[in-house]
């Protein structure tokens, strides 16, 4: 009896375990996952979306995971792929496309999208957008959720410091000046954050000071080229030298609170934050193009769509339909109006809802304007290490651990030796 | 002197008490107020529960707190019959090639798993394992830690009791089921409460093997939701902080002296 | 030997490798093959699109000795583990003179000595992120009614580790006490009156009775902490994630970044050895003393 128990015990286990590792499926399923890197309940904007696709579509049914910040994503789809696990699909960096074409994981769009009708929609993207997920002379990975790099600025501050609200700063100069004249004891005139994406902001800089950070083909990068050194010097010194920055690094996922609660009176930050920044803002605020120095620009940023390589033709085509479905016009106006992101295509800035937005709210613009001078975002092959280094490089310089010039060789040496198995 | 010396420690002790809960107590109190009450420490600020309201409805947590029981459970379980047949074999059987075996047991003390990952996500994944809550378990079921203990507790359990047991006609499990787990109920109490509170707030292994909601356990969903990314601020991860921490938080404040028993129990050999 | 007793050990044997095999099954596939697979593969190339696979001796170490990264992380974890041990040890100590002494408020004391220990490392990090936030934290917050500037706790290579290393000490220091308390129940309470009679001062009592008498536990704890400054790693992924420019980064979190975000896993194999090669050697060196202890028992 007794004995019996304990066999009847370890079989419930059993049981049990049977049951917590399989999960049943019935029509095409679909698991993909995405990223969230800025403010707002952004996980029920997308569940909504995709509710509203499951609806049209009742023979797909999608599991969207959310799955942290875009490495994290990164992290979860490749394991699940390395563990056997299903995704068919993913919104991740827009940079990662180097990385899953050389680890062959992901299928170009070109071998799904076949109809007429296919490729106008390939071709319905606004171009800089496309910028990174062309390579090789195919399209790899398609624009969701997209961004430049603007500047928010908080207006009624501007006014108490005797500065001209409609006027933000067009030039590095200009920058220094009216940051100047916005810091006080209690608020700095400017931060731009150096924790999570450094990179990215520094290639803002870099780009303005007339230099691109890599190659074309993503083999080389540039980060010893003088123009780079000093853009780093020039972010150093707006903390060591005109006080209106904080010393050490400025972190990304506070940067928002920190510009709500009046720390400072401009930050640089993701477009994708806008509606954030509108629903909990108590003061007049601003929202412009970054400045120029030798030109004006900012990189891209955000995260495409990939179809991965170990799927079936149904799940391949559902996958697109999907896709499709995400970035219509409709759809990504609604999600530029949810969350600050841009429409990914000029058609979605047609649609009377965004039309309406941008009358009402011109700040939503800002971004897509800034597309004209937009260039690619930082990637190359071994991307996240090569990112790594430059990250460390650009804190460890603002931080004052290194001197530009000897932080930014450094990741420059660690990235040629990274590269050098690529070339 | 001897009054103040006496008052000296005493005010020493609370004082450290203090700094000790201050950060429970001060995410507490953000928790229950507005963001910018709390950011600006507005220590009279009124009180509300939003935040918990909108932490609640952020995340899938009743997901996330069935994900963790279910875990801690299914580990306990596992580590209970395994420590037990384990312990049990070491304690009092004879075959060749024990001590051996027991020496590669106890060298698993210092192998952690933690150290393992990769290769045990690799295994995880080989036995289709991957993402699910079996997954996050397996690796901890045969514990070292639990095979010594059981080992210990099993032998000294007086021989002539096994003996009788024996001789009124049990077999081997049934005088291990019958004679030498009651025995050992205190031990089983004492590693029960280390291994639930050990992997209630366990980490980075979930973190590696948990992909979906439908797996993943509180700690891993609170970090995800704590991410700076996810836009939450401080007063809102508080009191998804305290939401989390509370069953076990409770637990701990009510059964506090047998907690302490059981560490004291399970930690000293 | 009569063949009854040849039959019966032999069931014996057969019966405790049964009652072994689950347990030893899961030590082999969860420690066993894994440690032996990690070496292997530490000694193979990553595989790529371009090169494949191939077995490069111990070149993978050899890089690892050239990336100025793992130099830094060894220090930060050498410092990591130079001060939360030795600080660790004698924060739990005071913990367990006061908690075990007649003070007031004395279960007070106890359980909120204790309370951290109950608490996931993760959530921990989340209520000492509230304290070290620049301009919004509570430090910055009470620093600023003293006119102290903004300090950026988290952010500066200077002081992230050290903010890193204050959370490990919070979270362990009540754990260990536990054991020092236990310890100090068997001292025998004539010995206390005896010195109380030979007029030796509290601070003699301690340090000539009560420390020695403490030692073998003092041994013990280091031990655990030891291995917690390898395992305690999980509060760098909300307060740091290593940074700022991999001032707070720690092996064990290295490991990880390596393999699960870098994709190196060789790499990540050939520092999961040296842990291991280091883990070894601690453990050599317990088991020795603990049958020198069982000696004397």
């Amino acid at each position: 009896m007794r004995l019996y128990s304990t066999t009847a015990g370890l079989g419930l286990a059993a049981a049990m375990a049977v049951g917590l590792a399989t999960s049943a499926s019935a029509e095409t399923e679909l698991t993909m996952y995405y990223p969230i890197a800025v403010g707002g309940a952004l996980t029920e904007v997308v569940d909504g979306i995709v509710a509203d696709f499951e609806a049209e579509n009742p023979d797909i049914k999608v599991n969207a995971i959310y799955s942290g910040n875009y490495d994290d994503t990164r992290v979860r789809a490749l394991s699940a792929l390395a563990s056997g696990e299903p995704a068919q699909l993913a919104v991740m960096f827009s940079i990662d496309a180097y990385d899953l074409i050389e680890q062959d994981i992901i299928i170009p769009f070109d071998d799904v999208a076949t109809t007429e009708a296919d490729k106008e929609w390939l071709d319905s993207f606004y171009p800089a957008l496309m910028a990174n997920g062309r390579i090789e002379g195919k399209t790899w990975g398609i624009p969701f959720q997209r961004s430049t790099i603007v500047a928010y600025y908080n207006k009624d501050m501007f006014r108490a410091a005797g500065l001209d609200p409609e006027s933000p700063p067009k030039t590095w100069d200009e920058l220094v000046e009216m940051g100047k004249a916005l810091t006080t004891d209690d608020t700095y005139g400017l931060m731009i954050p150096s924790t999570g994406y450094p990179y990215w902001m520094f290639q803002a800089l870099a780009i303005q000071n007339g230099k691109e950070l890599m190659s074309g083909d993503g083999l080389t990068t540039y980060f010893d080229d003088p123009a780079v050194v000093e853009a780093l010097e020039f972010w150093k010194s707006l903390s060591t030298e005109h006080g209106i920055m904080p010393k050490g690094t400025v972190e990304w996922g506070t940067l928002r609170q920190a510009f709500l609660e009046g720390q400072t009176a401009m930050m640089w930050h993701s477009t994708g934050n806008l509606t954030a920044v509108k629903n909990a803002a108590t003061f007049d605020f601003g929202v412009a193009m970054l400045p120029a120095n030798v030109r004006p620009g900012s990189p891209t940023g955000g995260g495409n769509f990939y179809i991965f390589k170990d799927t079936t033709d149904e799940e391949r085509a559902a996958a697109l339909k999907l896709i499709q479905f995400m970035t219509s016009p409709e759809r990504a106006a609604e999600w530029s109006i949810a969350t600050g992101y841009m429409g990914v295509s000029p058609a979605a800035y047609e649609t009377e809802a965004l039309k309406a937005y941008t009358e009402e709210f011109p700040p939503a613009l800002v971004a897509r304007d800034q597309l004209e001078v937009a260039v690619a975002e930082f990637s190359t092959f071994e991307t996240a290490r090569v990112r790594e280094g430059l990250n460390n490089a650009i804190q460890a310089a603002l931080t004052g651990a290194k001197e530009p010039a000897e932080a930014l060789a450094e990741a420059q040496a660690a990235a040629e030796r990274l590269l050098r198995a690529y070339q | 002197m001897k009054g103040l010396t006496k008052f000296l420690d005493s005010f020493g002790a609370i004082l450290l008490a203090i700094i000790w809960v201050a950060p429970l107590l001060f995410a507490f109190w953000a928790a229950t107020h507005s963001t910018s009450d709390a950011v600006n420490l507005k220590l009279f600020s009124p009180w509300t529960f939003d935040n918990f309201r909108v932490a609640w409805a952020g995340a899938p947590w009743l997901q996330y707190f069935v994900n963790t029981f279910l875990l801690v459970t299914v580990i306990l379980v596992g580590q209970f019959i395994l420590t037990t047949l384990a312990g049990f074999a070491f304690a009092q059987m004879d075959f060749p090639g024990k001590d051996f075996v027991f020496i590669l047991v106890l060298m698993q003390l210092f192998i952690l798993p933690e150290v393992l990952i990769v290769e045990n996500y690799a295994m995880v994944s080989r036995l289709g394992l991957f993402d699910s809550i079996l997954g996050v378990g397996m690796p901890y079921m045969a514990s070292a830690f639990g095979i010594f203990l059981m080992r210990q507790s099993f032998k000294s359990v007086p021989i002539e009791l096994h003996e009788a047991a024996r001789i009124e006609g049990c077999g081997l499990l049934g005088i291990l089921w019958r004679v030498y787990v009651p025995l050992a109920k205190p031990t089983y109490i004492a590693y029960g409460l280390v291994s639930v509170s050990t992997h209630w707030n366990n980490f980075l292994w979930p973190l590696i093997v948990t992909n979906s909601p439908d797996t993943r356990p509180l700690t891993v969903g609170l970090s995800i939701f704590g991410a700076p990314e996810n836009g939450v601020d401080i007063s809102i991860i508080s009191a998804a902080t305290m939401m989390s921490i509370a069953p076990l938080l409770i637990a701990f404040l009510i059964f506090q002296r047998q907690f302490v028993q059981a560490f004291l129990r399970a930690g000293i050999k | 030997m009569s063949a009854n007793a040849k039959l019966k050990r032999r069931r014996q044997a057969i019966y405790g490798w049964l009652m072994l095999s689950p347990a030893a099954v899961l030590l082999t596939l969860f420690a066993f093959y894994p440690s032996v697979a990690t070496l292997w593969s530490s000694l193979f190339s990553r595989g790529t699109r371009r090169n494949p696979s191939e077995f490069v001796g111990f070149e993978n170490y050899s890089y690892l000795f050239e990336d100025p990264t793992f130099w830094t992380v060894v220090k930060n974890n050498l410092l990591y583990a130079g001060v939360t041990i030795p600080v660790s040890i004698f924060i739990a100590l005071a913990m367990a003179l006061w908690a075990n002494g007649k003070i007031r408020a004395r279960s007070f004391v106890r359980t909120a000595y204790f309370t951290p220990t109950v608490l996931p490392m993760i959530a921990a990090a989340n209520l000492w992120l509230f304290f070290y936030t620049p301009g919004l934290g509570v430090f910055d917050q009470i620093g600023s009614l003293f006119g102290l500037p903004s300090v950026n706790w988290l952010g500066q290579p200077e002081t992230a580790l050290w903010a890193i290393i204050i959370v490990t000490i919070w979270k362990e220091s009540g754990f260990f006490m536990i054991f020092y308390l236990a310890a100090l129940q068997t001292i025998p309470e004539d010995l206390k009156e005896a010195a109380d009679i030979e007029g030796a001062s509290r601070w003699t009592y301690t340090r000539r009775i009560v420390l020695p008498l403490l030692m073998p536990t003092t041994l013990f704890i280091a031990v655990n902490a030891m291995i917690n400054s390898v395992k305690l790693i999980d509060h760098l992924f909300i307060l740091t994630k290593g940074g700022p420019s991999d001032a707070s980064k720690l092996i064990l979190y290295y490991i990880w970044e390596l393999a699960f975000a870098f994709f190196d896993s060789p790499s990540a194999a050939a520092l999961t050895i040296l842990v291991i090669a280091v883990l070894g050697i601690v453990a050599a060196i317990q088991f020795l003393y603990l049958d020198r202890r069982t000696h004397y028992q």
